[in-house]
């Protein structure tokens, strides 16, 4: 059974065709995997059997009639429970939400649907997507398939443990800081946050529309470039999607600059040091161009990412009133009833991340904060984008370790060296993809990060088989 | 007391619905007066994952208005989210324009009894519209139907000082934005609204005082009356050696006063940042260029041909040329009539007191009207007949110069009759013609009356006039 699960959405198909196992049946061993393990793994808020099942049918009678709608017809995934989903609930794993049913779909949810995909469900996020290892759901606690006690990363854990644990083909997620390709890595699946603009966000509950980006998660890099590519494109809905061609696989040997700032001592763990390490070698016997680059203002960066984030979130956040949607608390006075319907709605990280983010905009720390946030955003971009001016590609970790501990302490500086790894890409807007490359000592994967120039997507997927595979365990699963 | 010591200043911010079938941000219809919650979806009702996108036909028109108020237009625009929590607003925030408005620097030409002066615009920027709070008994309710229509607000610098010139100022603005077509401007419909911002100082004085806000205000005369009210209350305060507030008040239209809101207790923070999910744009020359010359006939321009062409009065053709229908509805009047300024007094001091004026309708046909004119024109009817005409006229589409022949309403011109009546009315009223004779000239107006009643109103006074001041004149020796 488990290699039933596991097999890769182009041996799906094939199967489909050749009348080997039907879109239906697939879909109900989808169901009974997650029936028998999300007890353990808690990937899922909501299970949609019956309108997968339906619209698994529905494949399966496409193809009887020759009337396929290409490689993803009938193919089971998930979405992050941020994504609007008709009538099925949509809760952002938060008391707000959670009994809110949308009147629409997401973008991504209808292209998903037009291609044929079938939807399971929905899948655990850190409330409003704040967070890094899904434990500020309110909903729910997702595990890491790797390791109960560890957790899944986040704040798209959920989207991630359902493709580790076999509960789903792939599945979508959205990455504003790291959100997909953390938790890619600490389940040891590929995550893809793609160019900002390329995939529409109409649909997805922003936590910060500047940096939101709708991503996949897939066991397999083929998967991953299939499912993209039914998402990737203008849509009218969101006007900063853009129809840029991906750009071509250049046919010389590859440049890759190595980030140095993980190789100091401290910076990362041991195992993903010596990961680091092996890649270069690796691809530098493959034949490949290394270069050694630093990250661009490092003492700044995060700071402004968590002023971007928080103030923008603070704002869309503001919508949750109790007036027309969500969790609404009786009260005399219009005050009150904001005050009681949010302070009962929303969770602690939440509340922290709103009164931050509104005080970066009010009087003149707009101006101190937001303002030279900005400031130092597009001197990110400017950096990176110079960066890749002479590199095809950029290699660094994907996380400075494998998966913590749930309930784990962290320390301000090791929160500070994960996100390090991944907010470069968002702040720049470039694609980044978390590939896994192995287990450490304790048998948790390990995960390298490839970050490309926009709309490069294509050649991200391609490179990471250079680092892939020879060090990856995922049967072992 | 004295009241004359102050001097009012006064700066509007109008809101202007654009004339657009779809909302600024979705493609949501904009019809006025659908049933509540009918034009509505989760982009307008800010429903959690909705993203905006922008009306082109809404900047189209935003940037027409800007044209047309003389200002200079941005190359660079940004929508930014204005952040207040309020229930008819969904979002939690308003997608308007801060730092990048659309237009800058306008101005606009205002004439009043006193004359005619240039008003400043400060910006004019673009913005989406708010839902509407219907309060019941069993408690409020929000209407969506209206967030996310397309607005223009409109800033006028602070340079405005009395009642009427507010009025002129609205009245000249509806103007401008109804002949470029960026707004229906309807007050009553509440697709045009103002703002006033007023402050009393002592005559002479350069410093601003401190200003009270009153706010939507929905007509031309609650404008005018609002601002007289709250001229009166500041003064009356300043006169008893009172503070001025700082506060945002309401005008009452059953009392006719403005009651406080709210105080302000220091100035709102709107911790605006922009709203990423729109493009900034950039306005290309040629596009500016192609949209300059789209631009149809301003109030301005159409004041002076007007003036011109039908030798009407410069303050006559102000007031026709500021509304599009009613000049409009002049033209085509004045086209068929020799009588271009006869045309104008009969519609402004008759005919507009009885025509809706928002948006301007007549009941009475414009080549109707034109024939009424030309019948007072050319003499066959004078002015009193005109005016009873023109009662029947608005009820019913009928040729007021038919109707005068079969009625016999034409006027007497003839000399002959209208001797002998001279004559008849003369020896019926022998007291007043002594009194004339013996110096009392005023006696000539009963003998005036007296001929008008006894034609039964037709009698062309003119030559009425003439033919009793030649009677009188006579020797009276020969009676």
């Amino acid at each position: 059974m488990q290699k039933l699960l596991f097999r890769s959405i182009r041996e799906h198909a094939a199967a489909f065709s050749g009348g080997e196992y039907t879109s239906e049946e697939l879909t109900r061993a989808f169901l009974r995997q997650i029936e028998t393990v999300d007890g353990r793994v808690g990937a899922y808020l909501t299970v949609d059997a019956e309108g997968a099942l339906l619209a698994a049918r529905e494949a399966d009678e496409r193809r009887r009639r020759g009337e396929s709608l290409g490689p993803l017809d009938g193919i089971p995934y998930a979405v992050k429970d941020n994504f609007c989903t008709k009538d099925l609930r949509t809760t952002c794993a938060s008391r707000m939400l959670e009994s809110y049913c949308p009147p629409y779909d997401a973008e991504a949810v209808c292209r998903l649907r037009r291609a044929g995909a079938v939807l399971l469900g929905k899948v655990n996020l850190d409330e409003f997507a704040m967070g890094s290892s899904t434990e500020h759901s309110a909903l729910g606690r997702t595990r890491n398939p790797y390791g109960e006690d560890r957790v899944a990363g986040g704040s798209s854990g959920g989207s991630a443990a359902a493709v580790a644990a076999g509960e789903c083909v792939f599945s979508l997620g959205t990455d504003t800081g790291g959100s997909i390709r953390q938790p890619a890595a600490f389940c040891g699946v590929m995550g893809l946050k793609p160019t900002y603009g390329a995939i529409s966000r109409y649909g997805v509950i922003a936590l910060a529309s500047s940096l939101d980006c709708v991503g996949v998660f897939s066991r397999l890099a083929e998967d991953g470039e299939t499912v993209l590519s039914a998402l990737v494109g203008r849509d009218e809905k969101d006007m900063t999607t853009l129809d840029v061609p991906p750009s071509p696989i250049p046919d010389r040997p590859l440049r890759v600059a190595v980030v140095t700032d993980f190789l100091q001592e401290g910076m990362v763990s041991d195992d993903v040091r010596a990961c680091l390490l092996a890649a270069v070698s690796l691809l530098r016997e493959s034949g490949l161009a290394i270069g050694e680059v630093t990250l661009p203002e490092p003492s700044m960066a995060l700071a402004a990412y968590s002023v971007l984030t928080s103030a923008e979130a603070a704002s869309e956040l503001g919508r949750y009133d109790g007036v027309r949607y969500g969790l609404s608390r009786a009260a005399d006075t219009l005050e009150r009833l904001y005050a009681e319907s949010r302070g009962e709605g929303f969770g602690r990280e939440v509340k922290r991340r709103l009164l931050f983010g509104t005080y970066a905009l009010t009087g003149e720390n707009r101006e101190t904060l937001y303002d030279r946030a900005r400031r130092v955003r597009l001197a990110v971009k400017r950096a990176m984008e110079e960066i890749l001016s002479s590199y095809d590609l950029i290699l660094s970790p994907a996380t400075p370790t494998s998966a913590f501990l749930a309930n784990a302490r962290r320390t301000p500086a090791e929160m500070y060296r994960s996100d390090l790894c991944t907010v470069y890409a968002n702040l720049a807007g470039l694609p980044s993809l978390a590939i896994p490359v192995g287990v450490d000592r304790e048998g948790l994967p390990l995960a390298l990060q490839l970050t490309g120039a926009a709309f490069s997507e294509p050649l991200l997927y391609r490179a990471s088989a250079l680092l892939e595979g020879k060090h990856h365990g995922r049967d072992e699963i | 007391m004295d009241e004359t010591r102050y001097e009012a200043v006064i700066g509007l911010e109008v809101h202007a619905e654009l004339k657009t079938a779809s909302k600024i941000f979705c493609s949501c219809r904009t019809d006025f007066g659908a049933p509540p919650n009918t034009q509505c979806c989760p982009v307008c009702m800010g429903l959690p994952g909705a993203l905006p996108t922008l009306n082109r036909r809404a900047m189209e028109l935003a940037i027409l208005a800007g044209l047309a108020l003389d200002g200079e237009i941005a190359e660079k625009m940004r929508f930014d989210r204005k952040q207040y929590a309020y229930p008819d607003l969904p979002k939690a925030y308003q997608i308007s324009q801060d730092k990048y408005p659309l237009c800058r620097n306008g101005r606009l030409r205002i004439r009043t009894e006193e004359g005619e002066r240039e008003i400043r615009i400060l910006r004019l920027h673009v913005e989406e519209d708010a839902g509407k709070l219907i309060h019941t008994e069993a408690g409020t309710l929000v209407d969506h139907n209206r967030s996310g229509i397309g607005l223009i607000e409109i800033v006028s610098a602070p340079e405005l000082h009395t009642p009427e010139e507010v009025s002129a100022y609205l009245r000249a603005l509806r103007g401008v934005l109804q002949a470029v077509g960026a707004s229906d401007c309807r007050m009553q419909e509440g697709s045009m609204r103002c703002d006033v911002n007023l402050s009393l100082r002592k005559r002479g004085e350069d410093t601003l005082g401190v200003r009270t806000e009153i706010k939507n205000l929905n007509s031309f005369s609650f404008a005018e009356k609002a601002v007289r009210y709250e001229i009166e209350r500041q003064t009356a305060l300043l006169l008893a050696g009172e503070r001025i507030e700082s506060e945002t008040r309401r005008y009452n239209e059953a009392t006719g006063r403005t009651d406080l809101m709210r105080r302000k207790e220091s100035s709102e923070d709107y911790r605006f940042l922009p709203e990423v999910n729109l493009p900034v744009l950039h306005l290309l020359p040629e596009e500016l260029d192609r949209l300059r010359k789209t631009l149809p006939e301003l109030p301005q321009e159409r004041e002076a041909r007007m003036s011109k062409t039908y030798g009407i009065s410069p303050n006559d053709a102000a007031f026709l040329a500021a509304d599009p229908e009613l000049s409009a509805y002049f033209e085509a009047a004045a086209k068929q009539t020799s009588y271009p300024v006869r045309l104008c007094n009969l519609l402004l001091c008759e005919l507009l007191r009885h025509c809706p004026s928002d948006p301007f309708s007549s009941p009475v046909r414009a080549e109707r009207f034109a024939e009424l004119t030309e019948l007072l024109g050319e003499g066959s009817i004078n002015g009193t007949t005109a005016k009873t005409l023109l009662a029947r006229m608005l009820h019913e589409d009928l040729s007021p110069r038919l109707c005068a022949e079969e009625e016999g309403l034409l006027q007497i011109r003839d000399p002959k009759a209208l001797t002998e009546m001279a004559e008849a009315v003369l020896r019926e009223n022998a007291r007043a013609v002594r009194d004339y004779r013996s110096g009392k000239t005023a006696a000539l107006r009963a003998l005036q009356g007296r001929l008008m009643a006894k034609s039964g109103g037709r009698a062309d006074p003119v030559l009425g006039e003439r033919l009793l001041l030649s009677l009188l004149s006579a020797s009276p020796s020969e009676e």
